[in-house]
């Protein structure tokens, strides 16, 4: 579905991912865990469009997307949650949700707007608050709702559980599981390594901007070495 | 008391005027991180419109539309020929860019048509006053107020309840959220561009009845009160633009209608002086504005 070929974005003179390649195949959740500065968010940003890779290769089914507009590759079924989620604060829930329709027809996007409602029951009773008023949970479901209305059928989530306490963490990996469940495909870009290759079926380590191991979620896991070297914390006390 | 209804009416068809120029610098701003300084060329262009049509005979019920079509046109043409080119650019590119643009227009006009000012007729009927109670209501400031009244329920519904709308305020605080969400960045960009040409044509047809001349430089004063409207009410807010125009043709009349005869001459300076303690209490100005950084 996605396949990422020796891709390298800089920053000026600094290459920040480099020679980096992944494949995500239709159907599963793949993780992509590292230290911070490791170049994940990057890695998101330029397979979603909101940065130019200096070199390499994105292609999402059959269609070469490296050089496509972020609005381009949305339509074609990829979407992406970002880091810090980026809500518009200033907007209401319901607003939030609508424009997050906009590549959707008028009927359609109201169809949409009430199946996220349902699957998010959080912000049914908050449709008509400013998105900026939301708890961290609620604003994180509201992120990934948004993302839903496009219809992706891979979604892309950097960070879902940053800044959440860990009781709303878990909801986000329920949720994480409920939309595999629902047939989404999701490359998930998470600080939490344990909990995140405990739901994902592959993972990919990166540090440096260059993918130092990948694999099995549960063979990953099994790595104490991985979580020593590059993740800077033992398995136990995660 | 009757007095200060007289000023206070006078204010606010001064106010909107300011107001209607301030949301649009503030529409563009909010997608481009841009104060758009060719914002005034609207108006010079719309200025030679005018003056154009009447030399050709037509009369004001016909030219009022056709400056806002004007001014619509001329600021999106603008974007297409300037401010594309640089979009992306650090904002002091994009600054020096609406300079350029400014000086280009003044330049061409100087160049091709005349250095001097071109007068035209301006509507009598406007300057016609109804007395109600002791205040004298001049048919021009009910006009501008109830115009921009209406101008600015149109705008209010066009932002609020259409995609369109949804999608300039989404990508007003966090373009690249919006452009996530496949919103087009060349289509909200030149239909904030469009929206902002309108309201500053609707803001030209105000001040070309008030002033009915037409020179390089006709755009120059509203372009200026707009960007301080901008400022008072904070850039990029588009309630606080409206806020900061209003406030701005109130604190002038009510200071014209208070300075001593001697020191009327320095009521923009003194307003000047206000705005500047305005901003060291608030330099954020009146309303606080939200925006994600760019990725």
């Amino acid at each position: 579905m996605l396949e990422v070929e020796s891709l390298t974005t800089r920053y000026g003179a600094i290459a920040a991912i480099r020679e980096v390649g992944l494949t995500v195949r239709a159907g599963e959740v793949v993780c992509l865990i590292g230290p911070n500065g490791a170049g994940k968010t990057t890695l998101l940003a330029t397979v979603a469009g909101l940065l130019k890779a200096s070199s390499g290769k994105i292609s999402l089914d059959d269609d070469d997307i490296t050089d496509w507009a972020p609005d381009r590759i949305l339509r074609s079924g990829l979407a992406l949650v970002p880091e810090h989620r980026r809500i518009f604060a200033d907007l209401t829930v319901n607003e939030n949700l609508l424009v997050g329709g906009v590549t959707r027809t008028g009927t359609r996007r109201v169809e949409l707007r009430n199946q996220v409602v349902d699957l998010f029951p959080a912000l049914s009773s908050k449709l008509q608050t400013s998105a900026g008023y939301l708890s961290g949970g609620e604003a994180q479901q509201l992120a990934i709702g948004r993302a839903m209305m496009a219809e992706p059928q891979l979604l892309l989530l950097d960070e879902p559980t940053l800044g959440l306490s860990p009781k709303l963490a878990d909801v986000v990996f329920d949720l994480i599981g409920t939309l595999r469940s629902a047939g989404l495909t999701l490359l998930v870009v998470e600080q939490s390594a344990q909990r995140i290759l405990e739901v994902a079926d592959r993972g990919y380590v990166l540090r440096s901007g260059e993918v130092v191991a990948s694999g099995l979620a549960p063979d990953l896991l099994a790595r104490q070495d991985l979580f020593e070297t590059y993740l800077g914390r033992n398995v136990d006390s995660t | 008391m009757t007095e200060l209804l007289q000023q206070l009416v006078d204010g606010f068809g001064r106010g909107g005027i300011y107001a209607l120029i301030a949301l649009g610098i503030a529409v563009i701003f909010g997608v481009m991180h841009l104060v758009n300084f060719a914002h005034g060329e609207l108006i010079t262009v719309s200025a030679y419109a005018a003056y154009g049509l009447f030399v050709a005979g037509l009369d004001w019920w016909i030219i009022a539309p056709a400056i806002v079509l004007v001014a619509g046109l001329t600021s999106v043409a603008i974007e297409f020929v300037a401010f594309r080119w640089v979009r992306g650019a650090p904002d002091f590119t994009m600054l020096m860019t609406s300079f350029g643009v400014h000086f280009l227009v003044q330049a061409a006009f100087v160049m091709y048509v005349s250095a001097n000012f071109r007068q035209f007729p301006r509507p009598g009927w406007i300057f016609q006053t109804w007395k109600l109670g002791g205040i004298s209501l001049e048919v021009f400031d009910l006009l501008v107020i109830l115009l921009t009244l209406l101008t600015l329920g149109i705008t209010y519904w066009v932002l609020q309840r259409t995609m369109f709308g949804m999608s300039l305020r989404a990508a007003a605080e966090d373009f690249d959220a919006a452009r996530l969400m496949g919103i087009r960045s060349d289509r909200i960009i030149r239909g904030a561009f469009a929206l902002s040409g309108l309201l500053a044509g609707v803001a030209a047809v105000f001040w070309l009845m008030r002033s009915g001349q037409a020179g390089p430089t006709a755009g120059l004063s509203p372009m200026l009160k707009g960007v301080l409207a901008a400022l008072i009410g904070g850039l990029g807010s588009l309630t606080g633009a409206v806020m900061g125009g209003v406030i701005l043709g109130l604190a002038e009349v009510l200071l014209i209608s208070r300075l001593p005869e001697s020191l009327v001459g320095l009521t923009d300076g003194i307003v000047f002086l206000l705005i500047a303690l305005l901003f060291v209490f608030r330099p954020q100005g009146l309303v606080t504005v939200r925006r994600a950084e760019r990725v």
